[in-house]
């Protein structure tokens, strides 16, 4: 097989961020006419990547060349007139503009400084024309579906000759017959020799479209692979950083699933769901249980504790807590069931930052009395001490400014704000994600004497490991489909998850 | 914490010991204070006792900035409840009568309570932002007065009424000990109840204080109510102490002079933490400035040149961009342009 | 592949979304005028609406330099107090013996430089435009204090001249060259904003600022142009109030932001930007002067319904704004 040459290369990169090595002598290889992937779990380093190669970010080592000729972005300005375009998942254009505006806004045609708008209308037509798109240019981009609206960001990309066009997660709030037509519109870019790079969570997408695919792993490369020559299988086990030979084995406590099956069921969705966000899913969590989700990013694995927890409405199914039917409108009504829910995204989600950690420990129990009825102060302290203490917050002092404690203190602080009401069931979504080991391993411990002493606990992670070891079942999702759900027992082990994460529960 | 709080008052407290000093140095025995017929007098007093009003619609304000809202409409509310006490009295047989004075004052404030909840309404149920929802208000609030007074400025002759803003209780202003009373209801709310933890949560994170199960609505209808209520107790004094209502005037920019107060408090006009001190400091300081104005012979009508330049100077100060950008010199990169402004948009439609 | 198209079907007509706020503001203005006609006497006539241009021209250019703030998303509390700068600087040079077309220049360029400081500090300070402008309206009230506490009456020949000008338009219509003035202004101002790049770049930042910084757009530069090009436009709104009024004083255009920015927003414009024409803002202006107008035809009716009705009007656009624009979201997260 004769290789063209690569349009874009970089060499041996190096980003060093504060206490982290986000990108470590990776290597990436773009060539003309593919569509080439970008894979890996949270924190492999795809978005800095992404970042360095638009200029967003300096790099400390390595080199970047573009047709050969060495390049340093100051921007992504600087990156797009060199040809290299980029389309967020968050579409980032004007909604409020015409479609034809938004693909010229900025280089619009003029003629003695009066904008030409037939002129614009025309090419903005025979643009999207070309990508066999046919919109009412006129038409205000909000009149159309989110879809729609990034393949007029694809359209203003490429209306600048892009070489480059890089794709982050464009498919993550699509249904399937928009991806089919984005993707439409990629093949037809393709045709015209574009490099694209893709950045997807969904395996199906990617081996749908993809030539060629590089995996990342904690800032490292792992490997660049032709995607016909790379399994399924496989891919996930490289992301995951397992090579399935070599498993070592597991100590858990599995053992335990037979008994919680005789537990009374605590919490009953059937066919709860949400258009857009999860498919309909029926899941039984039972008292004293650990039920481990488990699933790649942007599988649904949030968006199931969320509609769970009533921080979204459900779209269709119902709910029984205790085997009462209920409707949470909000987390409020949640919170008044015992249910509990840690957000995955501690600063935007979970802490107050400019409160102590006293305020936000006590802020749930707080909440759920109202603000007629205060936690007298004797009590706080007994509540917030005993929580320090037994959870290890540190540092101890209980009138410090939550931001200023490390991100595992935060998220244990964040735990004892909902073990203070003493929860029924705890969701926790990925409670042991950017915190240090020792925090982790007490995190976990914690879960096991949670579930012991009879409290629910429903467990998000993307480490498969540790939802192995702390769950009693597993539910397994993939792009947005509760896929298969497993008992612990002897038999499973990561290479089965890893296997029915990459099949989708099919084999 | 009582660090952090130092930190948060000093530069308040340090504006109003300057200001002082230069009253001392410009009016002799500007300290003093004296007892005339069992009554304190000076002009310490003065200052605390025209800032009334200014205090009462500041706590108020102070407690909705900090949720992350504003109320335009406080000089509005000002302004009608001023005006249906005056009217209620003026319509009364005998305008001395306690029970009858009891009862405009009654009917005033729940008026003011229910613009507050008015309000609340339109920011919580109609999610519409606070500075545009207390806006309507602020516009039709104004001829609302207008509307009671009958376009007349209506004047009273009321003894009891005339306590409220005029009169001596315990040697003191009756003003000042009804600020006092509003504080102390204030604080006690806030800080002895549990309002002003969830007020700061909602604050400083809508979306963390919803999914820890607070309910912002309860929160924000209680915080606009109080704030009509505060306004109307301002009006109440303001008209009091003229013994007329002027549906026009009373209470003009005086949300303009509140907001500064809060600001000048240290309560960031992006909500979170807030300190009621700080404001009853930044309203003094308001109203020394005038003060000041008037010993020192300058033109009284410059007090707005120098309210400016506080204004200024105080959010410059609180800005981080200025901090960053003049302070410490640090030049960012060009490309550090592009990342996310913070959008009050999302914030509203997330939540 | 269906997509929604965002336009209302309207007895086989269909019409754009974006055009329902200005159509209600028209139909508004329109059954306001029918309504006055048949109830008064000596209402039906052109003269009617062409006075409300003569005694609003004012409000107009003022309103039109806010229409450009609140259409980035911003807002500008100084108009008033910059309107009162200008009468007063006007008069006091004038009364100086300054020569007339020196004054005009150096009053404009005084708004317009005010303008730009506070655009200024509003974009490379990410303080709020409300509080900035809000320091703004406090320093051009003070400065129109320092320059003198009375009213200070002109005099200059020419200035009263042109205040007492009178422009026949045939029949027995006529309007004044100031209703000229402001109309100019609002044709250039709907150039700028529809055949310009900064008027485009106007909406984009309305619609979203991050995008526009993304697309690389001069957010900075048009920022500080809208608040530049308010200053300049209440500047010149003073000097039309000055040719009105004949005076120049520290109390005059006391609270008329508010009205600036009622009418742009009972002009349809959405006061969290990104949507509104110039158009709007004219009906606005109307609207409001036909309910004084009305008022003042009522005789019966005092002049503080004129606020409670502008307060009412508010809160329905307010509410109208919502729908709109919820229904939108609704259609995009789908």
């Amino acid at each position: 097989m004769t290789e063209p040459v690569p349009i874009l290369q970089m060499r041996g990169i190096d980003k060093q961020f504060p206490g982290v090595k986000a990108l470590d002598g990776v290597d990436f290889r773009l060539f003309p006419g593919e569509v080439h992937a970008l894979m890996g779990e949270n924190g492999a380093g795809k978005s800095t990547l992404i970042k360095v190669l638009t200029g967003v970010y300096d790099i400390d080592a390595g080199a970047i060349e573009l047709e050969g000729r060495p390049v340093a972005f100051s921007g992504p300005l600087a990156a797009q007139q060199a040809g290299i375009s980029t389309v967020y998942q968050e579409v980032n254009l004007c909604a409020n503009l015409s479609v034809a505006e938004n693909i010229f806004i900025g280089r619009e045609p003029r003629r003695f400084g009066r904008l030409q708008w037939r002129v614009m209308r025309r090419e903005a037509e025979r643009i999207l024309a070309s990508l066999d798109l046919d919109l009412d240019v006129s038409a205000s981009l909000s009149a159309y579906s989110l879809a729609v609206q990034q393949m007029v960001a694809i359209a203003r990309a490429v209306q600048v000759d892009a070489k480059v066009l890089i794709l982050d997660e464009p498919t993550s709030s699509l249904d399937a017959g928009e991806v089919e037509r984005l993707f439409g519109v990629m093949r037809r870019l393709k045709e015209q020799g574009i490099a694209i790079l893709f950045v997807s969570h969904f395996l199906d997408q990617i081996y749908e479209i993809s030539d060629r695919m590089t995996v990342l792993r904690n800032g490292t490369l792992v490997g660049e692979y032709l995607t016909r020559d790379l399994p399924q299988v496989e891919l996930v086990g490289k992301m995951i950083g397992r090579e399935l030979a070599a498993l070592e084995s597991l100590e858990d406590r599995r053992a335990a699933a037979e008994q919680a099956d005789a537990a009374a069921p605590l919490v009953e969705a059937d066919g709860l769901g949400r258009p857009g966000a999860i498919e309909p899913f029926s899941l039984t969590v039972r008292e004293g249980e650990v039920l481990g989700l488990a699933g790649l990013l942007g599988s649904g694995r949030t968006e199931v504790a969320r509609l769970l927890f009533g921080a979204d409405h459900a779209g269709s199914g119902t709910l029984r807590v205790g085997g009462v039917p209920v409707r949470l409108r909000t987390p409020r009504a949640a919170v008044r069931h015992k249910l509990a829910y840690c957000s995955e995204d501690r600063r935007a989600e979970g802490i107050i930052p400019e409160l102590t950690v006293r305020e936000n420990l006590i802020l749930a129990l707080q909440a759920a009395r109202g603000w007629t009825r205060p936690i007298a102060r004797r009590k706080q302290d007994e509540l917030v001490e005993r929580y320090i203490k037994a959870l290890d917050i540190r540092p101890a002092d209980p009138d410090r400014p939550i931001a200023n404690l490390s991100g595992g203190n935060q998220q244990k602080v964040l735990l004892a704000r909902w073990l203070i009401l003493q929860p029924r069931l705890l969701i926790l979504d990925e409670p042991t994600r950017g915190i240090d080991v020792g925090a982790k391993a007490e995190i976990q411990r914690l879960v096991v004497e949670l579930s012991d002493g009879g409290t629910a606990v429903l467990f998000i992670s993307a480490e498969l490991e540790e939802v192995l070891r702390l769950s009693h079942k597993i539910a397994v999702l993939r792009d947005r489909r509760m896929v298969a759900e497993l008992d612990n027992d002897e038999q499973l082990t990561t290479d089965a998850l890893t296997e029915t994460i990459a099949s989708g529960g099919r084999s | 914490m009582s660090r952090l709080l130092g930190h948060r008052l000093f530069w308040p407290s340090a504006v109003l010991a300057a200001l002082l000093l230069v009253n001392v140095v410009f009016t002799n025995g500007f300290l003093n204070v004296q007892m005339k017929d069992g009554h304190l007098y000076g002009s310490l007093i003065d200052i605390v006792r025209f800032g009334a009003p200014l205090i009462l619609v500041a706590l108020g304000m102070t407690l909705v900035i900090a949720t992350g809202g504003i109320d335009l409409s406080v000089g509005s509310v000002v302004a009608i409840a001023g005006a249906l006490a005056c009217l209620r009295i003026s319509l009364l047989g005998d305008q001395n009568s306690v029970g009858g004075v009891l009862g405009a004052i009654g009917l005033a404030l729940a008026l003011s309570l229910v613009l507050g909840l008015w309000n609340g309404v339109l920011v919580t149920a109609a999610g519409i932002q606070p500075i545009i929802a207390t806006l309507i208000l602020m516009v039709a609030g104004r001829g609302l007065a207008q509307l009671i007074t009958d376009g007349q400025i209506i004047t009273i002759n009321s003894s009891p009424y005339k306590l409220i803003g005029g009169g001596y209780w315990l040697t003191l202003p009756f003003g000042i000990i009804i600020v006092a009373a509003v504080l102390a209801l204030a604080a006690f709310l806030t800080r002895r109840l549990a309002l002003g933890l969830l007020i700061e949560s909602v604050g400083g994170n809508a979306k963390a204080s919803r999914l820890a199960g607070i309910s912002a609505r309860g929160v924000l209808l209680t915080v606009y109510a109080f704030c009509g209520l505060c306004a109307g107790i301002a009006g109440l004094m303001i008209s009091s102490n003229v013994s007329s209502a002027d549906g026009n005037n009373a209470g003009l920019w005086i949300e303009l002079d509140a907001i500064l107060a809060v600001v000048i408090g240290g309560t960031s006009l992006a909500g979170g933490r807030f300190s009621l001190g700080g404001t009853v400091l930044g309203a003094l300081v308001i109203q020394t400035l005038t003060t000041t104005i008037y010993s020192i012979g300058v033109p009284p009508e410059t007090t707005l040149l120098f309210k400016a330049l506080v204004v200024t100077i105080v959010c410059l100060l609180q800005s981080p961009a200025f901090r960053a950008k003049v302070l410490h010199g640090r030049r960012r990169r060009p490309s550090a342009s592009a990342r996310p402004v913070p959008e009050e948009k999302k914030a509203s439609v997330s939540a | 592949m269906t997509t929604l198209t965002g336009r209302l079907r309207i007895g086989g007509q269909t019409i754009p979304r974006k055009y329902v706020p200005v159509l209600v503001t028209a139909g508004l203005f329109v059954a306001m005028f029918a309504a006055g006609s048949v109830r008064y006497e000596a209402f039906g006539t052109g003269q009617v609406i062409l006075n409300v241009f003569v005694d609003n021209a004012f409000l107009l250019v003022v309103a039109v330099g806010m229409t450009f703030v609140i259409l980035t998303g911003g807002i500008d509390l100084s108009v008033g107090s910059v309107v009162a700068l200008s009468t007063m600087l006007a008069a006091v040079l004038l009364r100086d013996g300054w020569p007339v077309v020196a004054v005009i220049g150096l009053v404009l360029v005084v708004g317009a430089v005010l303008g730009l400081g506070m655009g200024a500090i509003v974009h490379y300070f990410e303080i709020q435009p409300f509080i900035v402008t809000l320091a703004g309206m406090f320093l051009a009230r003070g400065l129109c204090y320092t320059i003198a506490t009375d009213s200070i009456p002109i005099t200059d020949p020419s200035f009263t001249a042109f205040a007492q000008a009178t422009i026949p338009l045939g029949g027995e219509l006529w309007i004044t060259p100031s209703v000229v003035a402001g109309l100019v202004v609002v044709v250039v101002a709907a150039y700028v904003l529809h055949y310009t790049r900064l008027g485009r770049n106007v909406y984009a930042i309305g619609g979203s600022e991050q995008s526009a910084l993304l697309m690389g757009l001069p957010v900075a530069r048009t920022k500080i142009a809208v608040y530049t090009i308010s200053g300049f436009c209440s500047a010149l709104g003073g000097l039309l109030l000055s040719f009105y009024m004949l005076s120049g004083y520290g109390l005059h255009a006391v609270g008329m932001e508010l009205d600036a920015i009622a009418a742009v927003v009972i002009g349809g414009t959405l006061l969290t930007g990104g949507s509104g024409y110039l158009l709007g803002t004219v009906l606005g202006v109307l609207v409001l002067g036909l309910i004084q107008t009305i008022i003042s035809f009522e005789g019966t009716l005092s002049s503080w319904w004129t606020k409670i009705f502008i307060g009412a009007l508010l809160f329905v656009f307010i509410l109208l704004q919502r729908l709109i624009s919820a229904r939108r979201t609704g259609a995009r997260s789908t």
